[in-house]
């Protein structure tokens, strides 16, 4: 009876029992259910694209997440991440990020020697095969060839920029200066002996930061030396860049300087600065980059900036007897594929750089894109000038300052202020360069 | 005939002392308390210094590991360069200035406020403010005051009908900005240590050579300088140091320009070492840093531990 009484107590609790296991594998299945349904939802992006590109404005984020939006709707296994870094710390972040697990699948590249120094480590994927589908013909051979290494293409041209004059007009007009007819580099010097006597500050540059002074330097050396010379003197040919050209291109900014054309104390003014300054009227010159419309009416005391009828992008002027009258100088930015990237992240660069894309982005008027035909879509007759000034270019030598690599690149920074303000003569800043690109 | 027999006496002491640490536990001690110190130095400051020798002697571009070994190369262009003479030459000025500007201010103010009175107080908290501010801060509100466009100093020009000037553009007076902001910077740290050290100076002293017919001037010369010593010994040191060190007021005040005259030996290995991707030459120039530092160090020590023997 007692055991009897057990057992049942002992059924009954059974009983009681049951539910619960029940109910625990209630919850079991459940919980499978809900984890294979993320392992489905996970499958879904299982390859994750991460972009690394230099900090820039708000119009061209929400250009860059409209296609990431449209590639992701395409390619729903796909996920893309777009991260920006500032300028300046991008270049200095970037050898580290490239050796350590965070490495982007694709980053931000002006081409040139930086771009060979990652390269010779390893760390950059070869697209010359990727490339050859249809893919290179987009854009011309030039923009390509800021990519290219010994023949083997490691990145992608995004957009160019071109450095040329900003000018006022209601000021060059006051001094009696055609700003159109400047075509030599000696029409330039008289406009500014016209300028000055006209009691009108000739130009701005933002001397403290280095590379607008570098403009100058830069622009003649590529005039009088042509994009070639300029290649050939990276082999060592005719001197290196000790050789003629680059001398006379010290002398000629010395005497440029003779003249006076700056405003004064422009070694402490900054690339902002004189970007305002220009904006507000204060002179009538400014060697800048075709980027420097926006920014320069954004820096200004009103906000607006030279009114757009006053406004003029003059190309640089010519040197007699140089070899690089037809060649153009500017920046080419675009995209490099990491080594160990998925296919997914060249896929989605090719997708990125396409023709559409590209057009969209001259439409926004974000920036000048290379892709051939995108010009069509340019807005504002300026980056429609800079569009032709490419187009007609024979060599579009990118900027020194990146084209030569970041030490060889500081160095010409450095000896342009110096040509500037006459702490070194012409001879010493060549040899200077020179030694810079031997020890590099 | 003493220093003969010194190291036998010094060596017999060391055996003794052993012994009694023994004993005593307190080398059990020692082994037990020594290693987190040990390891913490040895993990932040002698290996990145074994690692900065290291990459000195490569051309390397922080590009995977350093392979293109050099020698002293990086040395030998490092002593050739121009731009290092001038860094030199101006931390060397730094230095002469810190020592013989800022120290005598900070002393003479030092004497002015040491008494505990409100208004003292007040002066002293004038004083040292620039040393709280921030030093980028600093460089920026200074770049700011010699601004020649919207600054300041173009502020008072303009009021006089003058044309302004540029100090931060102009190579001969940019460094002496920067010296002036420097002296500004850091003479309230030393005015501190001063005070702290003037108010222990025993008061009876003072009232004795008072008592003698010594002027206030006299006082501060024979009494109270003698008696903080140490502390303008300390505060040399500090100045020393301090000056080999500047970086964060000159970057943003002229980022070493014009044309890389105002570069000091901080600001030469940034720009020239690790903004230009040169990690190798960096290092070497890293490692002349330490070596002055640690060189400066010793003989100062040596040098004013020897006037206090004497």
């Amino acid at each position: 009876m007692r055991l009897q009484h057990n057992k049942e107590l002992a059924m009954h609790t059974f009983e009681q029992q049951l539910p619960k296991p029940q109910r625990a594998k209630r919850w079991l299945v459940a919980t499978v259910a809900l984890a294979s349904g993320l392992a489905a939802f996970a499958a879904a992006a299982d390859t994750t694209v991460r972009v690394l590109r230099v900090e820039i404005s708000d119009v061209e984020k929400q250009y860059y997440d409209d296609v990431v939006a449209e590639y992701e709707a395409q390619n729903p296994d796909v996920e893309v991440i777009f991260e920006y870094i500032a300028n300046e710390a991008y270049k200095t972040r970037l050898p580290t990020l490239l050796q350590s697990d965070q490495r982007p699948d694709i980053f931000y590249s002006w081409g040139g020697e930086g771009l060979r120094d990652q390269v010779e480590a390893g760390f950059v994927r070869d697209l010359t095969e990727a490339m050859q589908d249809g893919w290179q013909e987009r854009y011309p051979e030039s923009a390509v060839r800021a990519f290219t290494l010994d023949d083997r293409v490691y990145g992608a041209p995004l957009y160019a920029t071109v450095v040329g004059f900003w000018a006022n007009t209601a000021l060059t007009e006051q001094a009696g200066v055609d700003i159109e007819a400047i075509e030599t580099w000696e029409d330039l010097e008289q406009a500014v002996v016209a300028l000055r006597e006209s009691g009108i500050t000739p130009a701005v540059v933002g001397g403290k930061d280095g590379w607008p002074m570098h403009f100058y330097w830069g622009y003649l050396a590529t005039r009088l030396a042509g994009g070639e010379g300029i290649e050939a003197a990276k082999q060592g040919e005719n001197g290196g860049f000790e050789g003629e050209s680059f001398v006379r291109a010290g002398e000629l900014l010395q005497a440029f300087v003779e003249l006076d054309p700056f405003q004064s104390g422009y070694m402490s003014t900054s690339y902002e600065r004189a970007s305002a300054m220009f904006g507000d009227g204060e002179a009538a010159l400014h060697l800048m980059g075709d980027w420097d419309y926006i920014p320069s009416k954004e820096r200004s005391a009103t906000g607006e900036g030279v009114p757009d009828e006053d406004l003029e992008f003059i190309r640089f002027p010519r040197v007699e007897g140089g070899e690089g009258n037809d060649d153009s100088f500017g920046g080419m930015n675009g995209f490099a594929v990491t080594r160990d990237a998925s296919d997914e992240a060249v896929d989605f660069l090719r997708f990125l750089l396409n023709e559409e894309n590209q057009r969209e982005a001259a439409r926004l008027g974000i920036f000048v894109p290379v892709a051939n035909g995108s010009e069509e879509e340019l807005d504002t007759p300026y980056a429609r000038k800079v569009a032709e000034i490419l187009s007609e270019s024979n060599f579009h030598q990118v900027f020194l300052d990146q084209a030569l690599g970041t030490s060889v690149g500081a160095t010409v920074n450095d000896i342009s202020g110096d040509l500037a303000q006459g702490v070194i003569t012409a001879e010493e800043a060549a040899a200077q360069v020179e030694e810079a690109w031997q020890f590099r | 005939m003493t220093t003969m027999t010194r190291p036998a006496a010094r060596r017999r002491g060391f055996a003794d002392r052993m012994r009694k640490n023994m004993a005593s536990g307190r080398l059990a001690a020692a082994l037990i308390l020594l290693p987190p110190a040990l390891i913490l130095f040895s993990l932040f400051v002698i290996l990145p210094l074994a690692d900065a020798a290291y990459y000195s002697v490569f051309s390397w571009n922080g590009y995977g590991s350093p392979s293109d070994f050099v020698g002293t190369q990086n040395y030998a262009r490092l002593l050739d360069h121009s731009v290092f003479h001038t860094a030199l030459w101006n931390t060397t000025k730094l230095i002469i200035v810190s020592l013989l500007l800022q120290m005598p201010l900070a002393l003479g103010l030092a004497l002015l406020v040491y008494r505990k009175t409100p208004t003292n107080t007040l002066f002293r908290l004038v004083f040292f403010l620039p040393y709280i501010l921030a030093e980028v801060a600093a460089g920026l509100i200074w770049s700011f005051v010699f601004d020649g466009d919207y600054g300041i100093t173009a502020f008072m020009f303009q009021a006089l009908g003058q044309e302004s000037v540029h100090v931060l553009a102009d190579r001969q007076w940019a460094f002496p900005a920067i010296m002036t902001v420097i002296v500004w910077k850091y003479f309230g740290f030393h005015m501190m240590i001063y005070i702290a050290a003037l108010q222990s100076v025993p008061q009876d002293l003072i009232e004795a050579a008072k008592l003698e017919g010594a002027k206030p001037r006299q006082v501060a010369l024979f009494v109270q300088i003698p008696m903080i010593k140490h502390a303008i010994v300390v505060s040399g040191f500090f100045a020393i140091i301090g000056s080999l060190q500047i970086f964060d007021i000159i970057i943003p005040m002229t980022n070493g320009g014009p044309s890389n005259s105002t570069h000091t030996i901080v600001t030469y290995l940034y720009t020239f070492g690790l903004s230009r991707l040169n990690i190798g030459f960096g290092s070497a120039a890293a490692v002349v840093l330490f070596v002055l530092a640690i060189g400066i160090a010793l003989f100062y020590q040596r040098a004013t531990a020897k006037e206090e023997q004497a």
